[in-house]
């Protein structure tokens, strides 16, 4: 049995959140790189090569990548041997992203529903908790921003329309996302499992470092082809036209209902930002 | 082709010639807005009372900062998505409102008010927030402090970059670079 505090988890998630907000990750910074070197377009290549600026500017002043800086969406993987002490995990999370995000100068975006009153302090977070073996917790804080949360999509389509009718649906969602979540974008792809399943799927997609295969061969191949379908939208960088309107697509997939075909699209934008550790 | 410059207030003659797809560099004042202050300034317009700030030749950023750090007068700020302000935009152009800037594809009913009252749309490089933050000299909040990064402000900027989407002549730049990327 490990015995981890809620003050440390606390003060993790603090600094997940500002690192994860101000530092773009390596995978990203690599996969524009790779994208500005091979774009077609002279606008599609300026824009990539300022929103490499953009992170570096971020990087040395320490300034948010992007004012959005995102709803706190955190996933806990925590082992079976793990003794959480000194209060609940979910405050402990809460109380961390309270922090993050009050000390790190990043913007407060939560807000009621209906009132549309602030919380002022970007809490609650949103959290995913899965239990697994072991005696370690893993946390991953991904800031999700709300112009490309609010051009997700899901559909519960007819199993006939198969992998081709999945492939359109994803194909149609960025379409119709145009210059709405700041291409290029990281497109998550959730499919079967349950209606909520299928989304949490998507957004799971995301975490996986651009750059990386699909360990499904399946899934692999469906990336492959989905990529080059989006790409050859034209959509480009920031919606001004060019090939890179995606910097990667990442499928995960659950069995599904005998009746059923859900496909979920979760869209995130080129500040694609996710820290996670193990404690 | 040279830079073209834009300082508010604009007029008629300064935004009939701006296309879509210009390069434009502006400086000067700018006011910040989105969704809940763009409520509460129709909400006003239509009981006839006063704005806090004069809308005639001027430029709205569709913007919400993150709060400034110290020694800086802004965080970062990057435009937002500008189809959420499509419902209150053609009021806010009748009264004389030139230029906003956000990202995102406007609405027929906005594209349509912008030919009838002389404005145009541009978008300013989303996700770049950071980048951006380095035009602006000066921020200042000037009503609605209460909505906190939803609130209105008057930034000072200097050679801030935008693109021109939509221009008085009907035409969208979103638009024509998926005509031309079509099989």
């Amino acid at each position: 049995m490990k015995t981890i505090d809620c003050s440390v988890i606390t003060e993790q998630v603090a600094r997940l959140c500002i690192e994860a907000n101000i530092h773009l990750g390596d995978d990203v910074c690599a996969a524009l790189k790779y994208a500005r070197d091979r774009e077609t377009s002279v606008q599609g290549r300026e824009m990539l090569r300022l929103l490499l600026d953009n992170a570096a500017v971020a990087r040395e002043e320490s300034l948010p990548l992007c004012q959005d800086t995102g709803f706190a969406v955190v996933f806990v993987e925590l082992g079976n041997e793990v003794w959480i002490t000194g209060g609940s995990l979910i405050e402990a999370i809460n109380r961390g992203v309270r922090q993050g995000y009050t000390e790190g100068y990043l913007r407060c975006s939560i807000c009621d529903p209906l009132t549309r009153k602030n919380t002022g302090d970007n809490t609650p977070a949103v959290v995913h908790i899965e239990l697994v073996p072991g005696d370690t917790l893993k946390i991953t804080v991904a800031p999700k921003g709300g112009g490309s949360e609010n051009m997700s999509r899901i559909a519960m389509l007819n199993p006939s329309q198969g992998r081709q009718g999945i492939e359109d649906f994803v194909v149609a969602s960025v379409r119709e996302a145009g210059a709405n979540p700041c291409p290029p974008v990281i497109v998550g792809v959730g499919i079967g499992g349950t209606f909520e399943e299928a989304a949490l799927l998507a957004k799971k997609a995301l975490l996986r470092p651009v750059g990386t295969a699909n360990s499904d061969p399946e899934l692999a191949c469906m990336e492959h082809e989905l990529f080059a379908a989006i790409n050859r939208l034209g959509i480009g960088p920031q919606g001004l036209g060019g090939d890179t309107t995606c910097l990667a697509v990442h499928i995960l997939k659950h069995p599904c209902h005998i009746a059923s075909l859900p496909v979920a699209v979760n869209i995130n934008c080129h500040a694609h930002r996710h820290k996670e550790i193990i404690l | 082709m040279g830079d073209i410059l834009l300082a508010p207030p604009l007029t008629d003659e300064t935004v009939e010639r701006l296309k879509a797809g210009d390069r434009v560099f502006i400086s000067g004042d700018i006011y910040t807005a989105r969704d809940t202050a763009h409520k509460r300034l129709v909400e006003l317009l239509v009981r006839g009372e006063p704005l806090p700030f004069p809308l005639n030749g001027q430029i709205i950023y569709y913007t919400g900062p993150t709060p400034a750090p110290p020694g800086k007068p802004i965080g970062s700020c990057g435009p937002t998505t500008s189809s959420r302000m499509d419902a209150y935009t053609p009021r806010l152009l009748q009264e004389g409102l030139k230029l906003t800037i956000g990202k995102g594809a406007r609405s027929p009913e906005v594209i349509t008010a912008l030919k009838q009252y002389c404005a145009v749309y541009c978008a300013a490089i989303g996700g770049a927030g950071a980048l951006i933050a380095k035009c602006v000299k000066k921020a200042e909040v000037i009503a609605y402090g209460d909505l906190g990064p939803e609130a209105v402000m008057r930034l000072t900027v200097d050679r801030m970059p935008v693109i021109v989407i939509n221009d008085v002549y009907g035409n969208d730049l979103y638009r024509q670079v998926i005509a031309a990327a079509a099989p």
